[in-house]
């Protein structure tokens, strides 16, 4: 038994041995082939082109700390697969680094990071395989930042175009001139549906969506809130607004005490009428239909920024038999509230309704105003289209926006 | 006084970030840029106070027996547990709050992967359900509409999935078209009036005109 022990240790340090020198015998051959391989292929890669006529200057409407480098590509450069680097300097004799690679194709790179009002120098190296070639450095080159973004002119325009148009329909409101609006299904039904959960002796439920308020809807929500409130302090009826997130329940909760005040009925205002349930959407969800069933309210209002609760909750307040009024802008939304609401406010309508609501003149002017805007793109887009048709590339480049 | 901060708060809050969308200038972006991470701790600020409200509310329930009040103590019994895990897992008790690095489940992991996450799952789930129920309301050929409403989702319906070009090649086609055709200039219609509203919206908030998001009504 020992003995066949003994043969076995034997054996093993036999066949390690063996393994050993074949690896060693068989690294060394490789590395002969290695390096006679290039005495092999002695003719030199022949150098690539150089990069002609490198410019640098300060990027054009930016903040300051960056600088843009532009060169031409040398003819074939896509066939050859030439690739570049952009080398920086501090001296146009110095000591190049290198900032960036790029591709064939590529005649531009901004350099970023630097310090304003120094002198920066530029050379793009072109490589090809293994070999590379410099070009002459560019002029000095300096950033500096700027105080407007000029690409961003055409946005500024539409801004002051919009924003005239606003503030002179809100002119002329003031001065009593009567401003006409269409009628709005959704928000004629408010007062109905106050009512009937009040008749009815029923909880209304607003919910404002599961956004925060730095979301416009949430916004526009709040002061349809504000309304409902305000009514809902009017006929005594049973508000309560269940929130996700936690900024629009602290802005809900007081414009709903604010209203109630207004209202002359601040007595009425209860904290636990905006509550706060939980940051999760599903949890939020499966809470405030769980309410619906549970509690049976008379009416519900779903207004603001909505995601895939959209459906859960307006099929429940569906099933659940009660007069149910949405409002969003989410475009892939609007077909399930559409589907299982009695009255929706699509898009435009949401910003309207706190105007609509209210009939104050001087917010059914900024209404005015906005038709008159959308009127103006209605007519730029059909000349777009016209325009393009005919090869004439203006519009699409005048609205392009960065 | 009490009025007009909020709207001159307002008023530089909406302003700001619309200046430094045009002025690239270092310190308007980082006035901008400040007040986005503000927005952040004040909601860390409101979260607490959701907490204390969750608590307050619940608690209420269950003292005046409240309708559905067991409920509530599985809410509160879950804040506590997922609360306590959490904190405790932020102090690295229980080997922190993540998969721990042989693989096995911290506490807290342990509850997010086989409680929250089958949970919200299930919610997601019962979308499709109603899907169909709302889906089956709104394909009832009422009125003339209606029924091209039918007709369109059922070319749509057949142009989406592998029987439909099974049975014809024109299906796919059709749904392409209608898809990109009609409903994408409906959708980009609403898209341009919604843009435009809540600009106007926008510019109401800002300059004031706009406060019963604020509770104040005409003439404040």
């Amino acid at each position: 038994m020992r003995n066949s022990v003994h043969l076995a240790k034997r054996f093993s340090v036999c066949w390690l041995c063996l393994t050993l020198v074949l690896m060693l015998s068989s690294a060394r051959v490789q590395g002969q082939t290695a390096q006679t391989e290039p005495a092999g292929n002695s003719i030199p890669e022949p150098a690539p082109p150089v990069a002609g006529a490198v410019t640098a200057s300060d990027t054009k409407s930016d903040e300051g700390g960056s600088i843009t480098v532009k060169w031409t590509e040398p003819a074939g450069s896509k066939e050859m697969g030439l690739e570049y680097e952009v080398l920086r300097s501090d001296k146009q004799d110095g000591a190049y680094v290198p900032v960036g690679e790029l591709s064939a194709g590529d005649s531009e790179y901004a350099d970023t990071g630097l310090t304003d009002g120094q002198a920066y120098y530029y050379k793009v190296r072109s490589i090809l395989g293994a070999v590379s070639a410099d070009s002459e450095p560019s002029q000095a080159a300096f950033s500096k930042g700027n105080f407007f973004r000029f690409y961003r002119l055409n946005a500024l325009v539409l801004l002051a175009v919009f924003s005239s148009a606003v503030l002179y329909y809100i002119t002329r409101a003031r001065k009593a001139k009567p401003i006409y609006i269409r009628k709005i299904a959704g928000l004629d039904a408010v007062d109905e549906a106050v009512g009937r959960a009040t008749e009815m002796g029923k909880k209304m439920l607003y919910i404002p969506g599961i956004m925060s308020v730095d979301e416009i809807q949430t916004i526009a929500s709040l002061a349809i809130l504000g309304h409902i409130a305000k009514l809902s302090a009017t006929y005594n009826a049973d508000l309560e607004v269940p929130n996700k997130d936690p900024l629009t329940f602290a802005a809900a909760r007081e414009t709903v005490k604010e209203a109630y005040l207004e209202a002359g009925r601040p007595d009425l205002f209860r904290e636990e009428m905006v509550n706060y349930v939980t940051y999760d959407q599903f949890a939020y969800t499966a809470s405030v239909t769980g309410k619906m069933v549970r509690e049976r309210p008379a009416t519900n209002f779903l207004i603001g920024s909505f995601y895939a609760e959209s459906l859960l909750l307006a099929e429940t307040g569906q099933a659940i038999g009660a007069i149910q009024i949405s409002g969003t802008a989410e475009v892939a939304q609007l077909p399930f509230f559409v589907v299982a609401c009695d009255y929706t406010l699509i898009g435009e309508e949401l910003y309207a309704a706190s105007a609509y609501l209210s009939r104050e003149p001087v917010l059914l002017g900024s209404i005015k105003g906005q038709d008159i805007t959308k009127f103006l793109l209605i007519v730029a887009l059909g000349l777009g289209v016209v325009l393009e048709s005919i090869g004439i590339k203006f519009m699409a480049t005048a609205f392009k926006m960065q | 006084m009490k009025r007009q901060i909020p709207l001159l708060l307002t008023f530089f809050a909406g302003a700001i970030p619309i200046f430094a969308f045009f002025v690239p200038e270092k310190h308007v972006g980082l006035v901008s840029t400040t007040l986005d991470s503000w927005l952040i701790i004040v909601a860390g600020f409101a979260l607490l106070l959701g907490v204390v409200n969750v608590v307050q509310m619940n608690a209420n329930k269950i003292k005046r027996q409240a309708q559905g009040w067991p409920y509530a103590i599985i809410l509160l019994a879950g804040l506590a547990i997922m609360g306590f895990f959490g904190f405790a897992g932020s102090f690295n008790v229980f080997g922190g709050i993540a998969t721990r690095p042989d693989g096995s489940s911290t506490p807290f992991d342990w509850l997010y992967k086989y409680g929250f996450l089958p949970l919200q799952g299930t919610m997601f789930a019962l979308l499709a359900f109603f899907m169909a129920s709302a889906s089956y309301r709104a394909f009832r050929a009422r009125n003339t509409e209606a029924t091209i409403l039918l007709f369109a989702a059922l070319i749509v319906m057949f142009g989406r999935i592998p029987f439909g070009e099974m049975v014809s090649k024109w299906f796919p086609l059709a749904t392409e078209w209608i898809m990109g055709k009609p409903s994408m200039a409906a959708q980009r219609g609403i898209m341009i009036g919604a843009a435009l509203g809540a600009a106007s919206m926008a510019l109401r908030v800002i300059l004031g005109i706009e406060r019963s998001y604020l509770g104040l009504g005409k003439g404040e």
